[in-house]
């Protein structure tokens, strides 16, 4: 329907739509705003633009790791945590041991590509606010992990690396010292993104008391991760419902603390997720030390997987949040059934709650700020 | 029949006359916006343009403009298609004729007129009309929104960028840009300097940072770029245009930034004076000057362009009405002072 603004009735609102095609949704999200001038009286987030029937497909194979690649493609910008999440769920249904080696690597690799995301998330939150350049920078970093990532998987993207019980393939031989190189090389960028964008005036400027999000709401979306722990609340599956070997390692869980601001902000999530890089570099080195040289990464790797009958509900920390995946087996090759929690999802639907009588200005700044990927929202 | 000879060319000096501020923009649009890219990438760890034209892509600018001169010129079926035709253009026009009061050099300028600074700033203020005009006859709420913004920044920014003029008014007496760089001429201040006016005052260069920052948002550049900020309107008043309409916006946008620039340079930086006294002077030598100094304060915008996040439309409000215009008002009764007392 064309609505005519040139209309001379008495009407202030005005309805308009932002997306699918629009620079900042990160993807095809389409938002319905109710303006009053600027400011946003309503916002109704329309999705489904990036359906894949995820659950339709995985009903549909013969066995259950040809699911592994779909998985990759539903937040594509952290294959590696999708992929971990699944495999885990299996291996525990199926109760099988994985040799040390291959949860030393499982746990580096998810851990760059945390990295990797949280690059991207920041980078394009930035270029929501209109910081062209630290989104370069950034992008110049994930780079490094994509790169490594390559010589692991052979992919940059979307990589179907890790397997029931095991993994693709070895990594190089040269894995370790490239690992090694880049958290070396890493660290002191954080320092300069900090001067560059995190304590920038103007930036602190468009995110502190934006889109606040009290804890108490967030509990009652069922937020997770980094929009949760921005609010303030000490909440990371890694260590509150530990999986893979994460109960070996020291590491902090970075919270909001409304430095800048009130707690719970754009700024207290962003914040939330630099000082998260920090801590990955901490666990990746943790991880490299003790993981051992020798071991075959494939020989736990069952032939055929027949499921016997039940399910399971897993639960992984993704960058965005809790990442769930429940399982029905029905003693067959076939996934009877493989629902998927999005963290990204939940948090689009708070959208509304947070946003209401924020500018147009703003509401970019908050959909960056939860950092939604729309493959996953949408499956 | 003399008399018709000696009209004839009276016009087609007039002509030439004119088409000069002309070649000397398009001249600089073209290499600016080659600049624009270069200065992004080196500030961005890239190299920017590198295939056109051989040499670090310096025809990348001519290739885009090539390209968008054949682009096919879309009015969109609701627009209010005169006012939108003729938007771009008239933007463009408003920003061309300021320069006609603009001192090149000791030996060009378009009008030697005694009100120049009024008649610049007067002039200028009709790019808001045309922003508004092309928001509004695009018949696009993205469009309407950027116009808006465009016209409450304009208007506001014009006040503080007056206000800075006013000072260096005090100082000079005279609206003629011409008087105004003549009276900048000279190396006596601490037996070195040349007599540019940021010179001669402190308060002056209080009076320049205020302008610079005013002329930042006149001229729609980071951190004040909110009418066509990308990521929150898709593109301003400009989402509707394309093809050569889309190509004046941006020549027009880029000629606004070089005449403001070289506002700047004519009222604190001596205009097409040499920095060394009489060496290197003259007219051509003045106008290399002028341009230099113009060109810079352009680098300077391009490179807080690359480096800041963009302010939201209430903080803009708030640095212009609460910050800017009450410290160039107090500024200027400062200037009259110093001015009264030595």
């Amino acid at each position: 329907m064309i609505e005519l603004i040139t209309d001379t009735d008495e009407r202030r609102e005005m309805t308009i739509n932002m997306g699918p095609q629009h620079p900042s949704t990160h993807g095809v999200l389409r938002l319905e705003l109710l303006l009053d001038g600027e400011i946003i009286k309503k916002v109704k987030p329309h999705i489904g633009y990036l359906h894949r029937c995820f659950e339709k497909y995985a009903e549909e194979m013969d066995d259950y790791a040809k699911v592994i690649p779909y998985t990759d493609r539903m937040d594509y910008v952290s294959a590696m945590n999708q992929e971990h999440g699944y495999v885990i769920a299996l291996e525990r249904m199926l109760e099988l041991e994985v040799p040390d080696k291959v949860e030393h690597i499982r746990v580096i690799v998810a851990e760059m590509q945390r990295i990797a995301s949280h690059l991207l998330g920041i980078g394009a939150f930035g270029l929501d606010l209109g910081a062209f350049t630290p989104f370069l920078y950034l992008f110049t970093e994930r780079e490094k992990i994509l790169d490594i990532f390559e010589k692991v998987s052979g992919a940059r993207l979307l990589y179907n690396y890790m397997a029931v019980g095991g993994l693709m393939r070895d990594v190089h031989p040269e894995f370790k010292a490239d690992v090694a190189d880049f958290v070396k090389t890493f660290r002191p960028k954080i320092k300069e993104l900090d001067d560059l964008l995190s304590y920038n005036k103007i930036f602190v400027k468009r995110t502190a008391n934006i889109g606040i999000l009290p804890v108490k709401v967030a509990l009652n979306y069922g937020a997770s991760g980094p929009v949760l722990r921005g609010s303030g609340m000490k909440w990371d599956l890694r260590k509150n419902d530990t999986y893979s070997i994460y109960n070996q390692f020291e590491f902090d869980i970075p919270v909001g603390s409304g430095e800048v601001g009130t707690l719970g902000d754009c700024w207290d999530r962003y914040n939330v997720r630099v000082r998260e890089m920090e801590q990955s570099l901490l666990i990746i080195e943790q991880a490299l030390d003790s993981m051992p040289e020798e071991g075959d990464v494939m020989e736990a790797i069952p032939r055929r997987i027949r499921m016997k009958e039940g399910e399971i509900y897993t639960r992984t920390e993704s960058p965005r949040g809790e990442l769930g995946y429940f399982i029905v087996g029905d003693n067959s090759a076939t996934p009877y059934r493989i629902k998927v929690r999005a963290p990204s999802f939940v948090h689009l639907s708070m959208l509304p709650a947070i946003s209401k009588g924020s500018l147009i200005a703003d509401i970019v700044a908050i959909v960056g700020s939860i950092d939604i990927v729309l493959g996953e929202v949408d499956r | 029949m003399i008399n018709t000879i000696a009209t004839t060319a009276n016009a087609l000096t007039i002509l030439v006359y004119a088409a000069i501020p002309l070649t000397i923009i398009l001249v600089y649009a073209l290499v600016a916006i080659w600049a624009e890219r270069k200065i992004a990438g080196f500030i961005q760890d890239r190299l920017g343009p590198m295939r056109v034209g051989g040499w670090h892509g310096w025809a990348q600018s001519i290739a885009d403009l090539l390209k968008l001169i054949q682009k096919e010129d879309i009015i969109p079926t609701n627009a209010s298609r005169f006012l939108f035709k003729f938007a771009p253009f008239m933007m463009f026009a408003a920003s061309y004729a300021a320069f006609a009061v603009i001192p090149f050099s000791s030996g060009y300028i378009g009008s030697n007129i005694n009100i120049g600074v009024f008649y610049l700033l007067a002039v200028t203020s009709l790019l808001t009309l045309s922003i508004i005009m092309a928001a509004w006859a695009s018949n696009n709420k993205w469009s309407l929104l950027g116009g808006m913004r465009s016209a409450a920044q304009m208007v506001s920014y014009e006040v503080p960028t007056i206000a800075t003029v006013l000072t260096v008014i005090v100082v000079s007496g005279s609206l003629n840009l011409m008087t105004v760089t003549e009276m900048q001429s000279g190396n006596d201040i601490l037996g070195f300097l040349p007599n540019w006016f940021i010179f001669q005052n402190p308060f002056l260069l209080v009076a320049f940072v205020i302008f610079f920052i005013s002329i930042l948002a006149e001229s729609h550049r980071v951190p004040f770029d909110l009418p066509e900020s990308e990521s929150e309107l898709v593109a301003g008043y400009q989402t509707e245009y394309s093809g050569i309409r889309w190509a004046m916006f941006m020549l027009a946008e880029y000629a606004d930034m070089l005449l403001l620039s070289l506002l700047g340079a004519t009222l604190f930086f001596g205009g097409w004076n040499s920095p060394f006294g009489e060496f290197m002077s003259g007219p051509l030598w003045g106008f290399f000057w002028y341009m230099l100094k113009g060109l810079l304060l352009v680098f300077v915008m391009m490179w807080i362009r690359w480096t800041l996040p963009r302010y939201r439309v209430d903080q803009l409000m708030h640095i212009c009405w609460s910050i800017l215009i009450p410290l160039s008002f107090i500024n200027l009764v400062l200037v009259a002072l110093w001015e009264l007392i030595f």
